[in-house]
């Protein structure tokens, strides 16, 4: 069973990309066209049903592209993308598909509809037609579920960033979603904020087995992940467990990418002839390699 | 400076008018502007008068809440006054130069400014007891007869509630925006009409700009949330009419009545 009470789930990949190609077109005032840019370049991805997975990138890697195909907000170009199990290139799958995975944007205010917070998490509820009743206690539990409860009354603009970015996963919660996107969640908060939501995001994905698919460029997030996929120019150039991504710091490097200051400096000990395993991801680990380096010498 | 706009002035209060179903008080006011527009005599003034003290009465918005909408709309109603008392044409009472009053020009300018005061008063009994967003609810909702013949009732309130979620913030980004301008050596303060007004392009543009891509982004998180318009959507929560709105339909159509009773059957002068 899943946390929905809808049967139980096969282990299956609920976002399947094959071949997706994602082309922008520009066409000048006559209709032709001008340039084209590709933001995905042949994508193949596969993301299991209850992971979390993190995507990383530099800007204009492509992958707020990738979440809006996930979304149906963007049809692909060419190749195939399944979401659990519906082709989002079909017209009738655009709801579905888009009740299934949820998606959370980058700014809070511009994603806040209604000027009171229950209103805005009851908002895709209303939406996809659940009849009254069920919209309350579907409110009620999303925001239990990411702690908004006391704020039910407010209004959105006297509340925080991370505050905001919550009731926003709320009312995608409360659509029931298989797959919640988080398009950089983060990128305009404060750090206590940028703790809240990610926390947050990892509590749904345990406690309610949602997939979550959090794209981010920033490394500390991504420690706690299922899988990493890093993406440059449209394609998927790494994938892998964050331990394997990180141990790649020169690669990483090369894609203009951070890596959390802990790796860099469990490498640089490395390279000065200190004897620390690759792929040190927190500080903790670092504190214990640390240690039994010195024990051994 | 710029915070202190409020917009629909709603009085929080627990009232009897404060619970009563949007579409009751736009009705009942719209019901309310045809009495004041069609009453004649002095019995009519009473039965207006009674009701809309009644009325304020029992919305507990203190009074002087009320008179301040009247603050204004003080020129308009002189002006109204002033032309009624010397341009009416009638049996002279007094005259001096070249105006004169006339009987029917004294009473026509009383009339009017009760008229006047009685309108602005009424319809902000509703506007203090109902917040935007029931308002906009109540539109909805009392117009949705309208959409059969093609008018976007459900698109027209949606505007209306989400122009009304997006003002505050505005408000703050331009703030914003004044603030780095001035810093870069802008003048918004200086000049005569013209100079301010040119002065204000640095800050409409970008303000402009901002709002653009605001919309565009809701847009996207709107359709990301599935919303496709009016059409199969529920409601988190759906007017429903109480016992008390139907007593208060009856006693604003037994005002009408009595209102148009005397305008009908009571000579009275006035």
């Amino acid at each position: 069973m899943d946390a929905w009470g809808r049967g139980t789930v096969i282990c299956m990949s609920i976002i399947r990309a094959r071949q997706l190609v994602h082309e922008y077109i520009r066409r000048d005032e006559e209709g032709n066209v001008e340039s084209i840019s590709t933001a995905l370049d042949h994508v193949d991805l596969d993301v299991k049903q209850g992971d979390f997975i993190a995507i990383l990138g530099h800007n204009g890697s492509g992958k707020s592209t990738l979440a809006k195909h996930i979304n149906a907000l963007l049809t692909p170009s060419e190749g195939t993308l399944y979401v659990d199990g519906m082709d989002t290139s079909a017209e009738e799958n655009i709801f579905p598909v888009r009740q299934a995975a949820g998606m959370v944007f980058q700014n809070p205010d511009n994603q806040i509809i209604a000027s009171v917070v229950e209103e805005d998490v009851g908002f895709g509820p209303e939406n996809i037609g659940v009849p009254t009743e069920e919209i309350w206690r579907r409110v009620e539990e999303s925001l239990a579920a990411v702690g908004m409860t006391k704020y039910r009354h407010h209004s959105p603009n006297k509340l925080s960033g991370g505050q905001k970015q919550r009731v926003a996963i709320a009312g995608v919660v409360a659509m029931q979603p298989k797959c919640i996107v988080l398009d950089e969640p983060t990128a305009m908060l404060d750090p206590n904020g940028r703790a809240d939501v990610i926390r947050t995001a990892h509590e749904l994905n345990r406690e309610k087995g949602v997939t979550i698919i959090l794209i981010t460029h920033y490394m500390e997030e991504v420690v706690d992940a299922d899988k990493v996929f890093v993406m440059d120019s449209g394609k998927v150039v790494m994938q892998g467990t964050p331990r394997q991504i990180f141990s790649q710091v020169g690669k990483l490097k090369e894609y203009r990418l951070d890596v959390p200051q802990v790796t860099i400096l469990a490498d640089l000990l490395r390279q000065s002839g200190i004897n620390i395993p690759i792929g040190v991801l927190t500080r903790q680990e670092l504190v214990e390699a640390v240690l039994r380096a010195a024990q051994i010498s | 400076m710029l915070r202190d706009i409020t917009l629909g002035q709603y009085y929080p209060a627990d009232s009897v008018i404060h619970k009563l179903d949007p579409r009751v008080k736009l009705f009942g006011t719209m019901l309310y502007i045809i009495s004041l527009f069609c009453f004649r005599g002095i019995v009519a003034l009473l039965a207006a008068t009674v009701f809309l003290f009644a009325v304020i009465r029992l919305s507990k918005v203190p009074f002087r809440f009320m008179v301040k909408g009247l603050r204004t709309i003080m020129i308009l109603m002189l002006i109204t006054a002033v032309f009624n008392l010397f341009l009416t044409p009638g049996e002279e009472l007094v005259s001096f130069w070249k105006l004169k009053i006339t009987a029917e020009g004294l009473k026509n300018a009383i009339v009017m400014a009760v008229r006047l005061t009685y309108l602005i008063l009424g319809t902000s009994v509703m506007t203090l007891t109902t917040t935007p967003n029931q308002l906009t609810d109540g539109l909805e909702k009392a117009l949705a007869p309208l959409s059969k013949i093609g008018v976007p009732v459900h698109a027209i309130a949606m505007m209306m509630s989400i122009a009304l979620r997006f003002i505050p913030i505005l408000i703050e980004e331009t703030d914003k925006i004044m603030k780095a301008q001035m810093a870069r050596g802008a003048d918004f303060e200086t000049g005569n009409l013209i100079a301010k007004v040119k002065n204000m392009i640095p800050l409409l543009v970008p303000l402009f700009v901002s709002a653009f891509r605001r919309a565009d982004d809701l847009a996207m998180a709107m359709e990301a949330r599935c919303y496709h318009g009016g059409s199969g959507r529920t409601k988190m929560k759906p007017l429903r009419y109480q016992k008390r709105d139907g007593l208060a339909y009856l006693t604003v159509t037994a005002y009408l009545g009595v209102v148009l009773v005397c305008r009908w059957f009571l000579p009275w002068p006035m």
